[in-house]
């Protein structure tokens, strides 16, 4: 038991703890509530590591900074909360066609506008996925737990390497200011992904070609030799704009196709007691920690319910639902919203099952007994 | 043929460049890889942050680490990139639209910490990419394409904004004046923190034609004959300064540089190991 390293931690305390076991050596932030201690935690962080925080004068500059750091070859993630996280979508696009990898907390509250800053809430999953303009895709990620907070961090920053995408770390507000005992792992059981760099010399050095067998191309830092050109235009393998219909059309296919054709590696997902289950709830983040408790009294009451939830929530785990859809009476979606993971999951299943969503935006908890109530009553 | 800085500092695979016949924007960006060349600069260890418009296309032509960012947020990527490699020499490439606009918030603030990046604003009194519509910079009671009746803004002056906002290097001056532009832009890089070079440019195309301005070579001798030095200007009664501007180092003082001053703090950790 001596060896155990077990701590009493904050969600937002924990997220920066394994931000830095995943080597985040910059951070750039802007104060908002409910993500503020992220920013705190970094600022006191990092330096001791050799790494560097600064407080932007915007949101907009904030993820800004994030991106001009990692291009220069250094891990970054930037934290915000829901009007922080509209600003930012600017930067979100340019880290999509850019290829920059980048981690992006949102500790969720509730909105639209300011609305209820203190209060949780699950209405940016719509946002998440779409927020910025054009065709992409995204990762995002969304942790039920402070452990798993730790744990999910870690991942986002190792997909961001991986794909070369930014990475999106969805919190509920509860979980990023719940504090829970959580036992830390030791530094080899804990696997990093660091980029790709290129070997070649740097006059063959093509920044946006992806060599065969790989995913993503090589990536090379500013100031190592390489010289190469980063634009948000669309652009061609040598990382400069082209107007060329054909090879615009294949970068952004391309850049959707690397997350889209890798589900199975992205995407995680957690089942409980779905084996037999007639009823299965759709969950994620405290509202699926309300779900488990209303499958526990329900199963005591002989209801044969399971619950399904999505850990990685873009992309979406479409053949899983699906196989689930086949096999139950009722898919129940509970979120801290009207119904906006509820489309994605009614677009793949309701050809075989009866979709429902159950939800609430007045910035309260779902409880256990409410999904009881709800999943009895219909 | 290429001259032997066009062949060593540009990549001439891009070229030609996308500006209007007139654009002074060439002698801008030549003014600012003489002032490279000048120093010495190792062409691995410069790296040199764009925002969005005509002349933030320049990025693209410079054989450096470029990289041509979102509008108005050229400086607050450099910063990232100044803080995460401290060893490169950051230029920022921007225009006035760009950099005191949109991106005016960045500006003061980068200014403020007096981070070590050199910013050359193109300042051409307009926004050339979409087309003249008027700015910050657009004279009062001259025309855009959205100022059809005359702009009833006051017009910034960039280089008083910037002083006050805390930049430790204050410059103007103009592509007749281009020889001053490359010094001035030397002693920007050389300056440790932040500088501001503000290079006065022309728009023919746009600017110059909607308010009837005449050719490039007309704008160009109306750049020769209201650009005032510093030292004279302040000789200048006040009745004839109307109409005139300052060229000339206008601002230069000594303050603590931003990432020396978060070193120390990373220092301050490493020596108790």
């Amino acid at each position: 038991m001596v060896d155990k390293n077990i701590k009493l931690m904050q969600g937002n305390e924990a997220c920066v703890e394994a931000a830095i076991v995943a080597g985040m050596k910059f951070y750039a932030g802007y104060p908002i509530t409910p993500s503020t201690e992220i920013a705190e935690l970094s600022a006191e962080k990092l330096p001791r590591v050799g790494g560097r925080f600064i407080q932007m004068e915007d949101e907009i500059a904030s993820i800004s900074a994030v991106i001009g750091a990692s291009i220069a070859g250094v891990k970054s993630m930037t934290a915000t909360s829901g009007p922080g996280f509209s600003l930012k979508q600017e930067g979100i696009g340019y880290a999509v066609i850019t290829e920059t990898p980048c981690v992006i907390v949102n500790v969720q509250r509730g909105g639209p506008s300011t609305g209820m800053p203190t209060a949780p809430g699950q209405g940016d999953i719509m946002q998440a996925r779409w927020g910025t303009h054009g065709d992409h895709s995204i990762i995002a990620l969304y942790p039920w737990s402070v452990k798993e907070i730790y744990h999910t961090t870690i991942k986002a920053f190792n997909l961001s390497e991986k794909y070369r995408t930014p990475v999106l770390l969805l919190l509920d507000e509860v979980i990023g200011h719940m504090r829970e005992s959580i036992e830390l792992p030791k530094e080899d059981e804990i696997e990093i992904y660091n980029r790709k760099k290129p070997t070649c010399p740097p006059e063959e050095y093509k920044p946006y070609k992806v060599k065969e067998g790989d995913i993503v191309p090589e990536m090379a830092g500013f100031g190592e030799g390489y010289r190469f050109h980063v634009t948000g235009l669309t652009h061609d393998e040598t990382g400069f704009p082209s107007n060329n219909g054909n090879i615009a059309e294949n970068l952004i296919k391309r850049l959707v196709s690397k997350i889209e054709d890798n589900k199975d590696d992205i995407v995680e997902i957690d089942e409980y007691l779905l084996d037999d289950a007639e009823i299965a709830i759709v969950a994620f983040g405290s509202t699926a920690r309300s779900a488990k408790s209303a499958v526990d009294i329900l199963r005591e009451e002989g209801i044969k319910v399971g619950l399904f939830r999505p850990i990685t929530i873009w992309p979406f785990a479409d053949k899983q639902l699906i196989e689930l859809s086949k096999k139950v009476s009722r898919l129940v979606v509970v979120e801290m919203n009207l119904g906006q993971y509820y489309l994605a999951v009614d677009r793949v299943a309701s050809k075989h099952t009866k979709v429902e969503k159950f939800g609430r935006v007045s910035g309260e908890l779902i409880t256990p007994q409410e999904i009881v109530d709800y999943i009895k009553e219909v | 043929m290429p001259s032997q800085l066009v062949k060593e500092y540009f990549r001439t695979e891009n070229l030609p460049h996308i500006w209007c016949p007139g654009c002074g924007n060439g002698i801008v960006t030549r003014a600012i890889v003489k002032a490279i060349d000048n120093l010495g600069l190792n062409k691995d260890e410069v790296c040199v942050v764009s925002g969005i418009g005509c002349s933030s296309r320049a990025s693209g032509y410079l054989d450096f680490n470029t990289i041509h960012t979102t509008h108005g947020r050229a400086l607050a990527f450099a910063t990232g990139i100044k803080l995460a490699k401290p060893n490169l020499k950051v230029i920022v490439i921007t225009g006035d639209g760009d950099a005191s606009a949109i991106g005016g918030n960045h500006l003061i603030h980068a200014a403020r910490r007096n981070i070590d990046i050199t910013t050359i604003v193109f300042n051409n009194n307009t926004y050339g990419m979409t087309g003249g519509q008027y700015s910050p910079t657009t004279p009062t009671g001259d025309k855009g394409t959205t100022a059809p009746f005359g702009n009833i803004d006051m017009n910034f002056d960039l280089c008083e904004l910037a002083k006050a906002a805390g930049a430790t290097y204050v410059s103007r001056s103009t592509i007749f004046t281009a020889n001053m532009l490359i010094k001035q832009v030397e002693n920007g890089i050389k300056n440790n923190g932040f500088s501001f070079i503000e290079a006065l440019t022309i728009c023919p195309t746009y600017y110059g034609r909607k308010n009837r301005k005449g050719e490039a070579v007309d704008m160009m001798v109306y750049l020769k004959e209201n650009a005032i030095n510093i030292a004279a200007y302040d000789k200048l009664p006040k009745e004839q300064r109307e109409g005139k501007f300052v060229i000339g180092e206008i601002y230069k003082s000594k303050r603590p540089e931003y990432t020396e001053e978060y070193q120390k703090i990373i220092d301050s950790f490493s020596e108790g190991v």
